[in-house]
């Protein structure tokens, strides 16, 4: 199947006083329609300005600087202001952590979502937009929609805010979600629920979806496919259930090893020494050298490219430790 | 065996009192109400030394308004919180200082214009624990016990990463020899890999010092690898305790059940989430009877009017649900 949307080689840097930052170095993956493909790191690691740049709200000092962001046949990073206008909030959506970065307090949910769809048809009328933001309140579980579309967001939990940040993203029946940590600031029992209803959505109207997270463990759960991210680059990508069942970089399995579950209890985690290295002076070679056990003199003096390794599977080291290797 | 904490009928309430207009209102046959919030009602539990009891619970149930009063932050409006000074390590420091808190954001709770050292040696030069001229030789053996570099020392907290600062935190609470930690999410603003390093450091702290600790957190793949023993709180009360392995194996009650199932886990995979309905209620009007029920899907008649109480079920293992008595 032919992907939504296609990154190649998408290189977003940060020109501040204190030097050249490189936020994303070099990205590359795709998304196919129906698709929910999860891009997990730490902070700082690149993740979220990948999303941006799709976005197109990369501000100054950021800019992109090469590659190509393929969606649906065109390249977003060569269009203009205005022609990125018409595909954001209409063909590509975002969905924040925050729900109340995408709300504005001061007005009631109505007149937001009315004002999304007419913002990209122009022709519809008021009424209709009013039946369409009703039926997409009630498709993301929201009961009584037509009470609820008077209310302003303070009058709603953080759950069902972001549920409405939801709903306003589904609007349009757009091709992309961009999902920035959409359930880190919710309760587990409310992450259950808007995971349920992002799963149920994705399959029903065949919306492909980026699920960026620092969570793998969330990632497990949703993704047909994760990109693991570090200091701005892919370090591995392949099939989620691959990647769980044999991490090949030692930064995957260091983050898998992090993670607490119930087959560890009682020994110590297997933790990652030392901390993400500085964007701004990156080592030379790979940005991993300096917390990894399977480093060598090559590692300090060449960066490794992603490869693939297999079908569908790519993974940025030299010393794929023996054992993991395909 | 005696526990080394005990809580017996804690509660707290936080009351909004009537404002200027209210109260005039009311002189003239208008019928406004204080509205209370009961935080924490009735709470009961205890505390063997060296044991790690985590606490769970979705934001709002009173998990960090117990863990401040159980560390002396907040005084609790009925109840009490009893150490058992007997047991403790080193019996000249005050009892005071026995209980310490590690907080959640290491960016606000360290004071951004003190030094490493004077921020770590405060406390014990005010109780007089250590003579000021031995601040430094002091903080350099506090830092090293929490992994981190002795050359940190003259440093601002505003040079540490999320990670040291939490580092510095552990190392500012070991300062005066505490017997009793209280971790209020402690890990939850940290990354994972960091997560990771502090998770150990607290066990291995555990284990040199002979601490004992309250692990409050939201985040139960956490508490299932760090603790003895969870208390589940939903809406200011317990409604379940029980050592790890039942939590994880036979969870007793609804809620903790709901909890765990949400659990997001790396070794399930992909799967189709089955999320309990409903949010957690208002603690202004919290529903009647047992707390759960309105999102309960075994709730009956007796659960909407009767409150359950807090019953053990098997050794070690307590649970509040009606359900319980029919079986």
């Amino acid at each position: 199947m032919e992907p939504i949307l296609k990154i190649n080689n998408l290189q977003t840097h940060f020109f501040t006083k204190a030097g050249i930052l490189k936020a994303v170095d070099g990205v590359s993956f795709e998304i196919a329609a129906g698709e929910i493909v999860g891009l997990v790191g730490e902070s700082g690691s690149g993740k979220s300005i990948t999303g941006f740049s799709v976005m197109g709200l990369v501000d100054p000092p950021g800019k992109i600087i090469d590659g190509n962001i393929n969606f649906k046949g065109k390249d977003l990073s060569a269009l203009s202001n205005d022609q990125m206008q018409n595909i954001r909030g209409n063909r590509i959506a975002m969905i924040f952590q925050d729900p109340m970065m995408t709300l504005n307090p001061v007005l009631r949910i109505e007149t937001q979502m009315i004002e999304a769809i007419q913002a990209h048809d122009g022709s519809i009328s008021r009424e209709d937009a009013r039946i369409r933001s009703r039926d997409t309140l009630g498709l993301v579980g929201i009961s009584s929609p037509d009470e609820r579309l008077r209310a302003y967001p303070h009058q709603f939990s953080g759950g069902m805010r972001q549920r409405v940040s939801i709903a306003i993203a589904m609007l349009n029946r757009p091709d992309l979600i961009i999902a920035d940590e959409p359930t880190t600031a919710l309760d587990v029992t409310i992450q259950g629920q808007v995971i349920s209803e992002m799963q149920k959505l994705c399959r029903e109207t065949q919306t492909a979806l980026l699920w960026i997270t620092h969570d793998l463990a969330v990632v497990a759960g949703i993704a047909d496919r994760v990109c693991v991210m570090y200091a701005g680059r892919i370090v591995e990508q392949g099939l989620v259930a691959d990647i769980i069942a044999n991490p090949m970089h030692p930064y995957t399995q260091g983050l898998m090893g992090s993670v607490p579950s119930q087959n560890q209890r009682g020994k110590p985690l297997q933790q990652i020494d030392g901390m993400v290295p500085s964007m701004l002076n990156l080592p030379v070679g790979c940005a991993f050298q300096n917390r990894c056990n399977y480093a060598n003199e090559k590692c300090s003096n060449i960066q490794p490219d992603i490869t693939q390794v297999a079908d569908g599977r790519q993974v940025r080291c030299f010393n794929i430790p023996v054992g993991q290797r395909l | 065996m005696k526990p080394i904490l005990k809580v017996q009928n804690l509660s707290k309430d936080f009351i909004k009192s009537l404002d200027l207009v209210a109260k005039g209102l009311n002189r003239i046959g208008q019928n406004y109400k204080e509205e209370v919030v009961h935080a924490v009602d009735d709470v009961n539990f205890s505390i063997f030394k060296g044991e790690i009891v985590g606490v769970v619970g979705e934001s709002g149930c009173g998990k960090s308004t117990l863990g401040r009063m159980v560390a002396g932050i907040l005084s609790p409006s009925t109840g009490s919180v009893e150490f058992d000074s007997s047991q403790a390590n080193n019996k000249e420091i005050p009892s005071a200082l026995r209980t310490q808190m590690i907080f959640q954001d290491p960016f606000s709770s360290l004071n951004p214009r003190k030094r490493v050292v004077d921020i770590i040696t405060e406390a014990p030069i005010y109780h007089k624990l250590i003579p000021p001229s031995e601040k430094r030789a002091f903080a350099t053996e506090m830092l090293q016990r929490v992994g981190l570099d002795p050359d940190t020392l003259e440093r601002y907290p505003h040079q540490f990463s999320g990670g040291q600062r939490q580092r510095v935190g552990i190392a500012r609470a070991l300062a005066v020899s505490p017997e009793f930690l209280v971790c209020d999410e402690s890990i939850a603003a940290l990354d994972v890999s960091i997560q990771a390093q502090i998770i150990n450091l607290f066990v291995d702290l555990k284990d040199k010092f002979d601490l004992t600790y309250l692990f409050i957190s939201h985040d139960i793949g956490v508490i299932e690898h760090i603790s003895d023993r969870v208390i589940v709180m939903y809406l200011g009360r317990i409604v379940e305790t029980a050592p790890i392995e039942t939590f994880v194996k036979q969870p007793n009650h609804p809620y903790t059940q709901a909890l765990l199932t949400g659990v997001p886990r790396l070794e399930v995979g992909k799967r189709q989430y089955e999320p309990i309905s409903g949010e957690i209620p208002s603690p202004l009007s919290p529903p009647t009877g047992c707390h759960f029920h309105p999102r309960c899907n075994f709730a009956t008649a007796r659960c909407k009017a009767e409150k359950p109480a807090l019953r053990k079920i098997a050794p070690a293992h307590f649970s509040a649900c009606h359900l319980n008595d029919e079986a």
